[in-house]
């Protein structure tokens, strides 16, 4: 387990917190408690009501969507990424199924307790959801090449 | 940008090579190696990142990357995808047969001009084939050059290419392989995600990089947005490009981009040259 000490340190070097003030670091040290998955656990299921926000430390997690009775990898997260961006923002279930594909080290955050820290702080609450939004718009982003299907032999989808 | 003129006939005129091995790498596409027809003959020299043009006989002719080791000479590699009519014909030709090849064209990735810098190769789909000759190029003159990373997306894990030899480089110092496929099954441990996703996973030092990047147009435009905002400049930025070609040596302008020849002036330019035009062609 990270000592509390330690924990700000954690926290300071994640990639998803550079450039937090040290007060907004401090202020989320005392909500984050270390969480591990095993290889293949499922770490939260499509539908589940959200309720944690993830900082991965180290292992590979899998966001994966059935369809059709098939599941999808539609995405992996790595260390120095989040998991769970949506539990931050609001009461809402899951979109994906995520999976630790291999032995998952993370921070975890209540999500409500989350939401209550950026309304009693507006400065703090601004700087998580401005790095929240920049995250969500790269996953956009992506998603659009991936509909896109660019390596398919009839060439990028344009309707 | 000068008159439209007759080629000379040589260069039009294919040589027929024998086609000695044809091996199956995913579910449509194939290496293809050629050899001499006789011991007289001799296979031409390659620079990594230049072409022929294959023919098939009486099927037609399509520009084709050289994708094997610029030092081995006496053979010619091709990995070639199946999507029409004359890479069907290709693929499915036998060992023995004769093709035809004129070549090698174009110019090459800037391997000279890259001594000493890293070399950042990101490569999507069959677009790692033009790029194998140039990783091949600085694994065997390692010392040369700084660190040698490849960033390589496909489709599907079945579409990846070339994969044993993808996981071997990673043993070799200095050299780091990321792979990604855009969707996975439940089989596949592997990254998901869109090529530019594995941009998360690498720091680049851009005053000393030189990327090679090679793919559909699309997904080279938004490569480029990412090794940008990087910080690697216009001039440093490589990118190949694919036009229909007919003549491949500048004068039936069949494969015109700009004001450039993709044949002659291409496939291979730098960022510099091409971002008027890419943003005007198909992007
Ligand atoms: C400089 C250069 C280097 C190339 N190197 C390689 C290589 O190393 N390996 C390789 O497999 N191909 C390569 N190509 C592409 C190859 O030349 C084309 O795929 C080929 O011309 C298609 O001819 P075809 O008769 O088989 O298909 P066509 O019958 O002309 O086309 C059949 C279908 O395939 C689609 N199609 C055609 N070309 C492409 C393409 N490039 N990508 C996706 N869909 C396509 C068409 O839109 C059509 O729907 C290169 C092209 C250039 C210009
Ligand atoms: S193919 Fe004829 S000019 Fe390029």
């Amino acid at each position: 387990m990270i000592k509390s000490k330690n924990l700000v340190e954690t926290l300071k070097e994640h990639a998803f917190l550079a450039g937090f003030r040290p007060a907004h670091i401090d202020r989320l040290a005392a909500m984050a408690h270390e969480v591990h998955f095993e290889r293949d656990q499922v770490i939260f299921r499509e539908g589940d009501e959200s309720s944690f926000f993830y900082l991965i430390l180290s292992g590979k997690v899998a966001l994966e969507v059935t369809a059709l009775g098939k599941t999808l990898r539609v995405q992996t997260l790595r260390e120095g990424e989040e998991l769970g961006w949506s539990s931050a923002m609001e009461t809402s279930s899951k979109h994906f199924q995520a999976r630790a594909l291999t032995v998952v080290r993370a921070l975890a955050f209540d999500g409500a307790r989350l939401r209550e820290a950026c309304e009693q702080e507006c400065a703090f609450g601004y700087a998580l959801m401005r790095r929240l939004l920049s995250v969500v718009a790269s996953r956009l982003q992506a998603f659009r090449l991936q509909l896109l299907d660019m390596y398919s032999p009839e060439g990028p989808k344009t309707s | 940008m000068s008159a439209l003129t007759l080629a000379p006939p040589d260069v039009m005129i294919p040589v027929a090579a024998r086609l000695a091995t044809v091996d199956k790498e995913t579910h449509d596409t194939f290496t293809l190696t050629l050899a001499a027809n006789s011991r007289e003959q001799e296979l031409p020299a390659f620079a990594p990142g230049q072409f022929s043009m294959l023919y098939v006989f009486a099927t037609g002719e399509l520009p084709i990357s050289i994708s094997g080791d610029p030092a081995e000479r006496g053979k010619l590699v091709y990995t070639v995808r199946s999507v029409g009519k004359v890479t069907h014909a290709l693929v499915t030709s036998r060992p023995g047969e004769s093709i035809g090849v004129r070549g090698p064209f174009g110019t090459a990735w800037p391997l000279k001009e890259s001594y000493g810098r890293d070399v950042l190769i990101v490569a999507g789909g069959i677009g790692l084939a033009p790029l194998r000759p140039a990783i091949l190029h600085v694994l065997r003159h390692r010392g040369d050059y700084g660190r040698l990373i490849v960033l390589y997306g496909a489709r599907s894990p079945q579409d990846l290419l070339f994969r044993k030899q993808l996981s071997a480089w990673n043993y070799v110092p200095d050299t780091l392989i990321i792979n990604t496929v855009d969707y996975g099954g439940l089989s596949w441990r592997g990254n998901v995600g869109v090529v530019t996703t594995l941009f998360r996973h690498v720091r680049l030092q851009p005053a000393r990089t030189t990327a090679m990047v090679c793919g559909p147009e699309i997904m080279m435009r938004y490569v480029v947005r990412e090794l940008l905002a990087r910080g690697l400049s216009d001039e440093d930025i490589h990118l190949s490009m694919e036009r229909n070609m007919k003549c491949a040596v500048g004068f039936c302008g069949h494969c015109q981009l700009g004001p450039y020849f993709v044949c002659k002036d291409g496939p291979i330019f730098t960022y510099g040259k091409l971002k008027r035009w890419m943003d005007r062609y198909e992007l």
